[in-house]
């Protein structure tokens, strides 16, 4: 009898995880990569250059809160320039990683277990750059706890009607639950790495991490079912997070943005990019890692088959939204439609038609969703794709709307830029420490992946019978 | 092998646990009634003026009624503060020897004016308006407290938009008929419920909505 987490796999398919490894071989070869492997120069090199982008970052937050947003490129018909463009492109990001940890582990995908440990960890990260920007882009930044609703001395309450305000929600919710979700997960690999180390000051913190977990059977338990209550709240909240994201511009009357495909259409888009961006973290990690035997082909290809169909799923949206621009007969529709194929932006369209819809078709050959190298290259060619569909639909639909004497045109400035970049530099910082300090990959439940972790159907019937 | 807690740390996980929940509620509500404490709303803050005048030997035992300085009341958003001169109306001939005055004549004789420390003091972005609170029964000590009993006005109430708008939610709790307002001792009667109605009908007294809508105070 099969396991209950096994897919059907064909003959050809690489297996899950690669044959030959033992309990003891699983741990140890995931802790040494925290608790035995010296600091390479490579890993030094990366996190400096990384941490010196994100003092970039900082000093240009800095110049931001004191001269204000006029520092940016926005304008009076673009009000949303890059900051909006750049949270929807790190919340679609971090979605991946939720989608990979709760929503494959309802559909008990196995070879979720060895990749979902780093994508809830590019989730957090991920939502903590989008989450960022909310703030960022406020005027007076320090008012911001106004969003929240608290009984404070005005009387006041924030506006339940506007999708801004339920992105305060949804996106603190999402950060929340994303966390519980990784430390849930973390704590049986803490508390490997707890009893894998002799110094006193590591086995401590550690320690104290997995709060005194035992490995008992109660334990185990009401972790799995924990876990999988998680996972079941986590399902929708992907969902509704980047359709809260997605209303933003939907509920908005603007060309181009009153849309009612959005919300499946972003989420789809989300969960494109997410997948993009796991497979440029995935491929580096296995290599300079060395941990091929647990991210082995088979999670590349699948992974690149979940881009691939949300890729089309995205398409699609592409295709109805010109579809619709037509046949809804609405001249202002038809402008933007227009606009976007014409228009002073239309390079930048027919950049997202290139990277988004065509270059991803490559994807169709097995022999490019197999090969490494290939697959960066179209996984960053999709991260530049989402990033420019966002800034089509939140920017291009800015520029020229209802009444041309309020078109404009939007030109992001140094601070745009140092912002997009410093929020990549924090990103990959952070990366850099998790790998450094925590398992990047499952240790726990890539352990019921190999063959001695199944428990033999006769040995079953005997309890039974017993 | 040596174990790594020592048993204490039972009790002090158990304690962190339930002493961070309660920690956190304590310091969210230590937040929160801080923003309402005098300490930073001025409440109740007698503040040193350049002449210590009292209200409560001009009001309490002189029995000047308040539109004697405060002359805008009625008529303007400003309730203003009486110049020089009305001081001068009685203290050119009253103590017109008393070194105590001698910032007052100092001022009627250089033509410069006094510089009063302000005690109620809203935000730029608050427009308030006196008359219209006056003439429709909201009375002095409603809001400024028993002037006729402060030596040194202080602020009796915070002036918070909350405080604000309870009265504006509910203004029949306050309101008095007119020729009260300037009753510095009026009370609540007991039948005030059916009183305020009675006003709130009389002076009409615009809806709940109005009065609570942001261009009633932030225009």
């Amino acid at each position: 009898m099969a396991k209950p987490t096994e897919v059907e796999i064909g003959e050809d398919k690489a297996p899950v995880i690669a044959p030959g490894l033992t309990f003891a071989s699983i741990t140890d070869k995931v802790a040494s990569i925290v608790l035995r492997r010296p600091i390479t120069n490579g890993w030094l090199f990366g996190f400096a250059i990384c941490f010196l982008i994100l003092q970039w970052f900082l000093l240009a937050v800095c110049w931001l809160f004191y001269k204000g947003v006029g520092v940016w490129g926005v304008n009076i018909p673009v009000g949303w320039g890059f900051a909006i463009v750049n949270f929807v492109w790190w919340i679609g990001i971090g979605h991946a990683g939720t989608l990979i940890s709760a929503i494959l582990l309802l559909l008990r995908q196995a070879w979720r277990n060895s990749i979902n440990r780093f994508a809830e960890a590019m989730t957090l990260f991920a939502v903590a750059c989008a989450g960022m920007f909310p703030l960022l882009h406020l005027g007076r930044p320090w008012l911001f706890y106004w969003l929240f609703p608290y009984p404070n001395s005005m009387s006041y309450w924030p506006q339940f009607r506007s999708p801004l305000v339920w992105d305060v929600f949804a996106v603190s919710t999402y950060l929340t639950i994303s966390l519980v979700f990784w430390f849930i997960g973390l704590i049986p690999d803490l508390a490997s790495l707890r009893d894998q180390t002799n110094n006193k000051a590591i086995k401590f913190v550690y320690g104290l991490l997995a709060m005194g977990w035992r490995n008992s059977v109660r334990h185990w338990h009401r972790y799995e079912t924990a876990y999988l209550l998680l996972a079941g709240l986590a399902t929708p909240l992907v969902l509704s997070v980047h359709t809260v994201v997605s209303f933003d511009f939907s509920i908005g009357i603007v060309p181009g943005w009153h849309t009612t495909i959005f919300p499946p259409y972003f989420v789809a888009g989300a969960i494109y990019s997410g997948f993009a961006m796991v497979l440029v973290l995935a491929i580096p990690i296995r290599k300079f890692y060395d941990i091929k035997e647990f991210i082995t082909e088979r999670h590349i290809e699948n992974s690149a088959m979940v881009m691939l169909a949300t890729g089309w799923i995205v398409a699609y949206g592409y295709a109805i939204e010109a579809f619709v621009n037509w046949y809804g007969g609405d001249p202002y529709e038809s402008f933007l439609r227009w606009n976007r194929l014409h228009g002073p932006y239309a390079f930048w369209y027919y950049a997202l038609l290139v990277t988004n819809l065509l270059v991803p078709q490559v994807l169709w050959f097995r022999r490019i969703r197999t090969s490494p190298f290939w697959l960066f290259l179209v996984s960053l060619d999709v991260l530049v794709g989402m990033w420019l569909e966002r800034f089509i639909i939140v920017v291009v639909s800015l520029t020229r709307d209802f009444v041309p004497s309020s078109f404009g045109q939007y030109y992001p400035t140094w601070n745009d830029w140092s912002i997009l970049v410093g929020t990549l530099g924090f990103f990959a910082a952070c990366m850099f420490l998790f790998l450094r300090l925590l398992p990047a990959v499952s240790i726990s439940e890539l352990k019921t992946l190999i063959p001695q972790a199944e428990v033999t159907v006769a040995h079953a019937e005997e309890v039974h019978e017993l | 092998m040596a174990q790594i807690f020592h048993r204490s740390t039972n009790l002090i996980a158990r304690f962190s646990v339930f002493f961070g929940l309660v920690l956190a509620a304590l310091a969210l509500g230590g937040v929160l009634e801080l923003a309402r404490a005098p300490y930073l709303t001025n409440q109740n803050v007698v503040r040193a003026q350049p002449i210590q005048f009292s209200h409560k030997h001009h009001v309490g035992d002189d029995g000047i009624d308040c539109r004697y300085c405060h002359t805008g009341v009625e008529t303007s958003a400003t309730a203003g503060i009486p110049p020089t001169k009305t001081c001068m109306n009685c203290h050119s001939v009253l103590f017109n020897n008393v070194g105590y005055l001698e910032p007052v004549r100092e001022s009627f004789r250089t033509d410069k004016s006094i510089e009063w420390v302000r005690v109620h003091r809203l935000a730029d972005f608050v427009y308030f308006n006196h008359s219209i609170h006056v003439n429709k029964g909201i009375g002095c000590s409603s809001c400024h407290g028993q002037i006729n009993q402060m030596p040194l006005v202080f602020q009796a109430s915070n002036l918070q938009m909350q405080w604000c708008l309870d009265c504006h939610r509910n203004p029949q709790a306050a309101l008095r008929p007119r020729d009260q307002v300037f009753n510095m001792d009026w009370k609540a009667p007991a039948n005030q419920a059916e009183l305020g109605k009675k006003l709130a009908a009389e002076y009409k007294i615009p809806s709940t909505e109005l009065l609570t809508s942001c261009s009633t105070c932030h225009r």
